[in-house]
């Protein structure tokens, strides 16, 4: 196998004397889709903000590749209503790309008619899709999503992960995503993470979703992921599985 | 003689102005009204520290203000909220610097000097050190623009980026400390903020782009300092407050404007 875009060697991290994560090893490979579930607390976001930099391990590594571009998608923004921002500003942000490569990115994100926009005034979809849009503009390696899709419906949930996928192929990143939409998410992963603290087990989605570990963590209803990851990917999911 | 007492004020004005115009806009935009109030009591300190040892005024504000943007960056986010930290460091230097004033040659005259500013008693030196302080400010932000407006929107999208948002916010805040040393002289200590903030404020209300609101704060800033200084001169207002209320007055009129034109 080539080597890793990124990787991480024992990280372990505490935040005000709390142990958050501990001894993780973790590697990405180019072009393939890593997806990291947990439950609340259980440091997925945390994990990805030492990925970026933003967090400092207090021990362990985290080795990128020399030159490496990550495009991170955030949550949410808290752009502060005096602040004027129109979604095209903001995707000249992410950096210098050519006219083609800018307008193919706004096509295949579906932003064409939000250019002029101001981002305060998006709604929960959109926002997401110009989030996307800007960190596909940097002209990533590996694109990093934090729960991305929450406070989407289901359609839209399943329509953007198949926008992930879709960019994935065209551009060639690599993508870590940390989700709860459990059997949307699954589906479309190369490998699933299962982290709470320190990672649980770890393999295809059908391994994790089998594995006792797993089950203990989400509890039953976890037939709802098989079910759909045997499915094809490209449609929208009409289930109403619940998790609980 | 006139004319050049006038064109001194005006260029002291309009100095402090252009530079407060973009400064402001991004102190809205990363909610730091605050911190400007902290900085520009603390420098009430910082004058009477450079009185009471003999150095310039300038340098004594800048060390004071330099010291509270340093004990503000490294407490943030523990025992206390920033909120706390600054409601705890404005007041207490302003308390502080009122009564180390007093004991000055000036008394409670030099003490109100540095209140409310004394724009009709600067010199061409004052003029030379506010446009050098302005200028430095804004070229750091010029220079820092763009990251200023990632780590503005989202301080992750910035370290993704392998920028290093507490980097920007300390060069950020280093730039409105020497803007504020600077300005202390022609608007004082307690309205150095509005000049921050209502200009830019003003200039929201006609801008889609930061870019755009910035360089619109800056001519905003820069007419009301004209404004100002004028009625003061026809009316015999205090200057510096004469200023403040021309901005405040092209913000009631212009608001108003805007919601009729529909901009956002």
């Amino acid at each position: 196998m080539s080597n890793p875009l990124i990787e991480t060697r024992d990280l372990c991290l505490t935040i005000d004397g709390r142990q958050i994560l501990e001894g993780i090893n973790f590697a990405l490979y180019p072009g393939e889709i890593v997806t990291i579930v947990g439950p609340n607390g259980s440091g997925k976001t945390s994990f990805l903000r030492c990925l970026i930099g933003a967090e400092k391990p207090v021990s362990g590594q985290v080795n990128l590749r020399p030159k490496l571009k990550i495009g991170y998608v955030p949550q949410k923004l808290a752009l502060d209503p005096a602040f004027p921002m129109t979604v095209a500003r903001f995707l000249e942000l992410a950096g210098h790309i050519s006219q083609a490569e800018r307008q193919d990115i706004i096509v295949r994100t579906g932003i064409e008619t939000i250019l002029r926009t101001q981002i305060t005034t998006l709604s929960g979809g959109q926002l997401q899709r110009v989030l996307l849009a800007h960190a596909l503009a940097g002209m990533p390696d590996i694109l990093v999503l934090d729960e991305a899709t929450q406070g989407l419906d289901q359609p839209a949930v399943a329509a953007f992960y198949n926008l992930i996928d879709d960019v994935r192929r065209r551009y060639g990143c690599a993508v870590v995503l940390v989700s709860h939409d459990l059997h949307v998410v699954m589906s479309a992963s190369d490998r699933v993470i299962c982290l709470n603290g320190h990672i649980c087990c770890e393999g295809t989605p059908t391994v994790v979703s089998e594995a006792p570990e797993y089950r203990r963590l989400f509890g039953l209803g976890t037939e709802g992921t098989l079910a759909l990851y045997r499915h094809e990917h490209d449609h929208a999911h009409h289930h109403d599985h619940t998790h609980d | 003689m006139i004319d050049s007492f006038i064109l001194r004020i005006v260029l002291a004005g309009v100095g402090v102005a252009l530079a407060a115009g973009p400064l402001g806009c991004v102190v809205l935009w990363r909610r730091m009204i605050y911190f400007g109030d902290t900085v520009s009591h603390a420098a009430l300190l910082g004058v009477a520290l450079a009185l009471a040892v003999g150095l310039p005024i300038v340098l004594g504000i800048l060390v004071v203000a330099f010291s509270v943007v340093f004990v503000m960056l490294a407490g943030e986010g523990r025992a206390f909220h920033t909120d706390t930290l600054l409601g705890v460091a404005a007041h207490g230097a302003l308390a502080v610097g009122i009564i180390a004033l007093s004991f000055g040659s000036g008394g409670s005259a030099s003490l109100m000097q540095f209140l409310t500013g004394d724009i009709l008693s600067v010199t061409w030196e004052d003029v030379a050190v506010i446009w050098i302080g302005a200028l430095c400010a804004l070229a750091v932000v010029v220079w820092r623009w763009n990251a200023l407006l990632l780590t503005s929107i989202n301080r992750d999208l910035a370290f993704a980026k392998t920028l290093n948002p507490l980097r920007e916010s300390l060069l950020f805040t280093l730039a409105l400390a020497v803007l504020v040393a600077v300005a202390i002289k022609a608007v004082g200590a307690l309205l150095i903020t509005a000049m921050l903030i209502i200009p830019a404020a003003t200039a929201r209300l006609f801008s889609s782009t930061p870019e755009k609101m910035a360089l619109l704060a800056a001519v905003i800033g820069a007419l009301s300092a004209v404004g100002g200084i004028a009625a003061s001169v026809l009316w015999d207002t205090p200057t510096g407050a004469s200023i403040v209320v021309a901005a405040l007055a092209i913000l009631i009129v212009a608001s108003p404007i805007a919601s009729f034109l529909g901009r956002t």
